[in-house]
């Protein structure tokens, strides 16, 4: 499946971009989506592992990714 | 109980307003405010970037934590979004219950949890024209 992965702050500044496109397998889970990303060019600057939200909540690296799921990789957060 | 990301200023007196009752006998009301300095470096302003509907849940996940925990549905919360400038509220919490102890408790722990969960990041704008995003719990 493809996904568009949704990245903010300093990651979207490191890939130069608001999102990048990954293909996985139809059984992949968050870390395999977060090896993809980190194998772009752009995702290079992506950390090994990244906090990843799936449809608006936290996931854990083994949490299965499903087409359709929004996933979104989240730099440390600063709010307040 | 009401949780918003706003890209306006946060009106803190009608937060206020929103959570106070006669049966409540104390308001907790907690503002965070942009700081002139961090690091040591002089800040002009802090720009706020939100993934907006991730932080909306998860502020509205919050706010249902604490009115179980502390015994109120009156919570009302705001975080903006966007430039905001010296001394402007970035966040306002308002926590209305029947005695102090609750409301401030629970006003302490709302925002600790917005600074470890809530995914909001903030670009410093700094007087000498250069610009950074600041890492966790600054």
């Amino acid at each position: 499946m493809t996904l568009d992965v949704l990245l903010f702050a300093s990651y979207a500044d490191s890939a130069g971009a608001p999102s990048v496109r990954v293909t996985v397998p139809d059984d992949a889970r968050v870390a395999d989506v977060v090896q993809a990303v980190r194998a772009l060019a752009s995702g290079s600057g992506i950390p090994e592992r990244p906090l990843v939200a799936v449809n608006h909540r936290y996931a854990a690296p083994d949490h299965l990714v499903c087409a359709g799921d929004e996933v979104a990789f989240i730099p440390p957060v600063a709010g307040g | 109980m009401r949780t918003a990301v706003v890209d306006r200023p946060i009106d803190v007196a009608s937060l206020a307003a929103e959570v106070t009752s006669p049966s409540n006998g104390a308001l907790s009301l907690f503002i965070g405010t942009v700081r002139n300095v961090n690091d040591g470096r002089a800040v002009e302003a802090i720009e706020y970037n939100a993934y907006a509907p991730m932080a909306e849940r998860e502020m509205g996940d919050i706010a249902r934590e604490a009115a179980e925990q502390f015994g109120t549905p009156h919570i009302v919360i705001e975080h903006r979004t966007g430039y905001v400038a010296l001394g402007q509220a970035s966040v306002a919490i308002a926590v209305a219950h029947p005695h102090r102890a609750n409301a401030m408790d629970a006003s302490r722990w709302i925002i600790e949890q917005i600074k470890g969960r809530v995914p909001i990041w903030k670009m410093e704008h700094y007087v000498d024209g250069s610009r950074q995003w600041t890492g966790q719990g600054s």
